[in-house]
């Protein structure tokens, strides 16, 4: 009897000791995954911001690329058809700087359809009406869902997702 | 340049699509899972569309 409670009990739920170390390793590896270099993903991430879509056309998943394309660009349109208004920065108070610089932001991220709009001279002013609301938050949606093909281009690039 | 007049169904459908696409190919890592999550964000978005649209209905009395 003696000898039986001088035996250490294991559950045979535990995973072994070996099995936590090596997990733990591989968490410990995922976290000190070190940054990929500027030459991999700096092109990608350019050109996604210019072209929607870019970066994925640069790293050849064209079919991608070109479903971000189209559906960047026609929203963009659509945002500019329905008149929506281009933020600019303001400061003041703390709520209309947010709302102007983020949507700015946002705006800008549209790359080459925001600077083309620009240089084209289409400055529609902010006007009350719910349509033109809505090519407002059109314009904006499609800066900020580019700047997700930007993430997605990056991530890619440097190889931390196929 | 034409101008666009659409109700507000017409627009959040659109915008729906629009996001959900981009969603759907920004998120998964296989196609198949892609388009499932693209219709899935998508049906989600008509969901809430609608749902909110009666319980403003209904707001109203």
């Amino acid at each position: 009897m003696g000898s039986n409670l001088a035996t250490p009990v294991t559950p045979a739920v535990l995973p072994p000791a070996s099995l936590l170390h090596s997990k733990k390793m591989a968490n410990e590896q995922e976290q000190k995954q070190p940054a990929p270099p500027l030459s991999a993903w700096v092109p990608a991430v350019a050109l996604g911001w210019l072209i929607p879509g870019g970066g994925h056309l640069l790293l050849r998943r064209t079919g991608r690329g070109l479903l971000l394309l189209v559906t960047i660009t026609a929203m963009f349109l659509c945002g500019l058809m329905m008149r929506g208004t281009m933020f600019q920065p303001q400061s003041g108070d703390l709520l209309t700087t947010l709302i102007n610089t983020g949507g700015f932001i946002g705006d800008l991220c549209s790359g080459i359809l925001y600077l083309l709009a620009s240089w084209l001279g289409y400055n529609q002013p902010d006007m009350a009406g719910a349509v033109h609301d809505y090519g407002t938050k059109f314009l904006v949606t499609a800066g900020l869902l580019n700047l997700l093909a930007i993430v997605d281009a990056y991530e890619i690039a440097a190889g931390r997702k196929e | 340049m034409p101008s666009m007049r659409l109700s507000h169904f017409e627009a959040a459908f659109l915008f729906a699509l629009f996001t959900s696409v981009v969603l759907g190919i920004v998120t998964k890592r296989n196609d198949r899972d892609r388009f499932h999550y693209g219709v899935y964000t998508f049906a989600c978005f008509l969901v809430a569309l609608f749902g909110l649209g009666w319980l403003m209905y209904f707001g109203h009395g």
